[in-house]
C-alpha cells in the first residue's frame, strides 16, 4: 500500500520461511498465547486459539473496531482476566499474574487513551517508571542517602530518553500541559524506563497530527533497532504496512490471518473482515 | 461590640488543642486524599479507635496510658487493614462508602449497652490521662502572650506537646512525599492503571497510605481525649471528618503544611465568628428574637458548609495550592 522507508528495512530474515497462516509457529517466540478466551456476557471478545509473537521484530495487530485487540492487550498484560487459556512470556506462564508483576517481567504496555500523570512534571513521570528503586520502600524512603545515588542514575537515564524523544525542553512542565502527540511520546519514553523486552503499544498514533506520526514511527522502529520486541495496535493501514515486519489480523475475537505486510494486504479473509463479504469500494473503506 | 474580644477568642482557638486535633486529622487525610487520592470519609472512626485505645487500656484494663497510645495506634492500623483489604482493589468511591459506614458502625457499637463493660457505652470514660499531666514541667498558672491566651498550665502542656506532634507528622509527610515512595503515591492519585503498567504494586501503596494516614488521624483522637480527660462515643460524629476535609481543602491538599494552616485559620474563623454572633445578639445589633441561643450552633454549622461551597467554587486549590496545577485536565 505504501513505500517502505529505506532507512529501516523490514526484518524478514527469521520469518522468511514461516507460512502466513493464523496461529503459525515462529522460530523464536517471546510471547505465546494458547486458547485464550474472554467473554463479556454473551459476547466473546477474545477467542485466540494460538498466537506466537516473534522476538526482536515489530508485529502489527490490526482488525476492525470491536475485534478484541485492546481486550487481548489487557489479557496479556494482566489488566483483565480471561475465562480460560494460558500464555507464556519468555517461557514463563503469566496466567493469574497481576499487571504490575507482568510489567516487572519485561512486558510493558501503553494505553489507547494516553495515561500521562497530569499533575506530575514530565521528569517525574519518567523517573517513576524505573524499576527496583530502593527509595520506593517505606522506611528506606525516609533516609535519602540510601537512594540518592540511584535516583541520580535514574534521572540521567530519564534525561537521555527525554532528549531522544524531543521532550527535554518540557522536562519541568506538568505532563498535563503537553499536547496529545507529546503525551504519546512521553508514554512511550516512560515505558522504556522500565527497560522492557516487549513493548505493547495500543494505538500509538491515535489522535496525533500527521507531522508527528512520522517522528513516532521512527521511534517505534528505533525500539526494534535497539533489540526490543514491539506489538502495536493500529488502524491506519499505511502506518501498519510501513513499519510492521509481521501483521496479525483479528476479527470478532479470533486471529483470522497473519503474515508479512504484503501478504496481509492481499489476504481475502482480511478484506472480508474489514468490509464484509460484499465490498464495493475497497480503497475508500480500507484507509478510513 | 468588643472586637478585641472577638480577636482574642479567635486566636485562643487558633493555637489551642482544637486546632492541633484537627490539624492531625487533616494531615492524615492529606496523606489519603491529597497524595494518594483515597477518599476516606471515616477519619472520625480512626480517631475513635485511637481515643478508645487510650481510654479502654487505662480505665477498663488498668494499664498505663503510654501503652494505651500504642494500642490506639495499632488499632488504627488494624482498622485501616480491615477496611482496605476488601475495598482498595475496587474503585475509589467504594472506600468512601465503606469508611463512612464503618466510622458510624464503630460509634454505635462503642455506645451500645452490650459494649458497656468495655467502653462504658453512653457514659463514656473519664480520668485516664493523669500520667500525661503528671509529667507536665510547666509551673502552675495561667499563660498568655500578647492577645493570645494559652489558658492554664495544663492546657499549655497539651498545646506544646500537640504542636510538637503536628510538627513531627509534617516532617514525616514531607520526607515521605519527596522520596520515590511519595512519587509512587502521587502516580496512583493521578492514574492507578498507569502506575500498574509501570510495575508498581498499587494495592500495597494504597494500603501503606491508608495505615499511615489513619494512624496520624488516631493521634488527633488521642490528643482530644487526653486534653478533655474524657472519651465518649458521640464525640466521633461524621461531622468531625467533614471539619477535617474542610480544613484540608481550605489549606490546600497535597501541600505539607496545608492542613496545619487550614486548621489554624478554620478555628480562628469559627471561634471568632461565634463570639461575633454572641456579641451581635447581646448588643442588640441583631434582635435576640431573630437569633436564639439554640440557633447559634446551627448558624455556625451552616456557615462552615457555605464556606466549603464557596471555597470549592472559587478557590478549589486552597490557600496554599497552585491553581494551575488544579486546573490541569486529568
Amino acid at each position: 500500500m505504501s513505500e517502505r522507508s529505506s532507512a529501516s528495512p523490514p526484518v524478514v530474515g527469521p520469518l522468511a520461511d514461516v507460512q502466513p497462516e493464523p496461529g503459525v509457529e515462529k522460530p523464536d517466540p517471546i510471547l505465546v498465547a494458547h486458547n485464550v478466551r474472554r467473554s463479556f456476557g454473551g459476547l466473546t471478545a477474545v477467542d485466540v486459539a494460538h498466537l506466537e509473537i516473534q522476538r526482536g521484530i515489530i508485529t502489527g495487530l490490526i482488525g476492525p473496531n470491536g475485534a478484541g485487540k485492546t481486550t487481548f492487550f489487557n489479557l496479556m498484560t494482566g489488566f483483565d482476566r480471561p475465562d480460560r487459556g494460558e500464555w507464556r512470556f519468555n517461557d514463563e506462564s503469566l496466567a493469574g499474574m497481576p499487571s504490575y508483576k507482568v510489567a516487572r517481567k519485561g512486558m510493558v504496555r501503553t494505553f489507547q487513551l494516553t495515561k500521562t500523570l497530569a499533575r506530575m512534571p514530565v521528569i517525574e513521570n519518567m523517573k517513576l517508571a524505573a524499576t527496583e528503586q530502593t527509595g520506593e520502600r517505606f522506611l528506606v524512603s525516609l533516609i535519602p542517602p540510601l537512594w540518592r545515588a540511584q535516583e541520580q542514575a535514574i534521572e540521567d537515564r530519564a534525561d537521555e530518553l527525554l532528549k531522544r524523544f524531543q521532550l527535554h525542553d518540557k522536562r519541568e512542565d506538568f505532563a498535563g500541559t503537553l499536547s496529545g502527540g507529546q503525551r504519546k511520546l512521553l508514554e512511550m519514553a516512560r515505558a522504556l524506563m522500565v527497560e522492557p523486552e516487549l513493548v505493547m503499544l495500543d494505538e500509538p498514533m491515535a489522535g496525533v497530527n500527521p507531522a508527528l506520526v512520522q517522528s513516532l514511527l521512527q521511534h517505534v522502529k528505533g525500539l526494534r533497532d535497539e533489540g526490543r520486541t514491539v506489538v502495536f495496535v493500529e488502524h491506519d493501514m499505511d502506518v501498519v504496512m510501513d513499519i510492521s515486519d509481521w501483521v496479525v489480523c483479528m476479527a470478532e475475537g479470533r486471529i483470522i490471518a497473519e503474515g508479512t505486510p504484503e501478504s496481509i494486504g492481499n489476504n481475502p479473509a482480511v478484506i472480508d473482515a474489514y468490509l464484509g463479504a460484499r465490498h464495493d469500494e475497497p480503497e475508500q473503506e480500507a484507509t478510513a | 461590640m468588643d472586637f478585641e474580644r472577638i480577636l482574642i477568642d479567635g486566636l485562643r482557638a487558633a493555637v489551642g488543642p482544637e486546632a492541633v486535633i484537627y490539624a492531625l486529622a487533616a494531615i492524615g487525610l492529606n496523606m489519603h486524599f491529597g497524595y494518594t487520592g483515597l477518599l476516606n470519609f471515616g477519619q472520625a472512626g480512626f480517631m475513635l479507635v485511637g481515643a478508645y485505645g487510650v481510654s479502654i487500656t487505662v480505665v477498663t484494663f488498668g494499664g498505663s496510658m503510654w501503652l494505651g497510645i500504642l494500642v490506639g495506634l495499632l488499632a488504627a492500623a488494624f482498622l485501616a487493614l480491615l477496611l482496605g483489604i476488601p475495598t482498595l482493589r475496587l474503585r475509589a468511591d467504594y472506600l468512601a462508602i465503606v469508611t463512612i459506614a464503618a466510622a458510624e458502625i464503630l460509634r454505635f457499637v462503642f455506645r451500645s449497652s452490650a459494649a458497656n463493660p468495655v467502653t462504658r457505652g453512653v457514659f463514656g470514660q473519664q480520668q485516664f490521662a493523669d500520667a500525661f499531666y503528671a509529667i507536665n514541667p510547666i509551673p502552675e498558672g495561667a499563660y498568655g502572650f500578647w492577645l493570645i491566651s494559652f489558658g492554664s498550665h495544663r492546657r499549655l502542656w497539651v498545646i506544646v506537646v500537640g504542636w510538637g506532634l503536628v510538627l513531627l507528622c509534617c516532617l514525616l509527610v514531607w520526607a515521605l512525599v519527596r522520596s520515590p515512595w511519595g512519587r509512587v503515591l502521587k502516580s496512583i492519585r493521578e492514574d492507578e492503571d498507569a502506575a500498574r503498567s509501570l510495575g508498581k504494586n498499587v494495592f500495597s501503596y494504597k494500603m501503606q497510605s491508608l495505615v499511615l494516614g489513619g494512624a496520624i488521624g488516631s493521634l488527633g483522637g488521642m490528643v482530644l481525649v487526653i486534653f478533655q480527660q474524657q472519651n465518649h462515643p458521640d464525640i466521633w460524629l461524621p461531622l468531625v471528618t467533614f471539619y477535617a476535609y474542610t480544613i484540608l481543602i481550605l489549606g490546600g491538599p497535597a501541600r505539607v503544611f496545608g492542613p496545619v494552616a487550614g486548621s489554624v485559620i478554620f478555628w480562628f474563623l469559627l471561634s471568632s465568628f461565634d463570639t461575633f454572633l454572641r456579641q451581635a445578639r447581646a448588643t442588640g445589633v441583631v434582635p435576640p428574637e431573630l437569633l436564639g441561643t439554640e440557633a447559634l450552633g446551627a448558624i455556625r454549622l451552616a456557615t462552615v458548609g457555605l464556606a466549603l461551597m464557596l471555597l470549592m467554587a472559587f478557590r478549589p486549590q486552597g490557600i496554599f495550592g497552585h491553581r494551575r496545577e488544579m486546573q490541569l485536565d486529568v
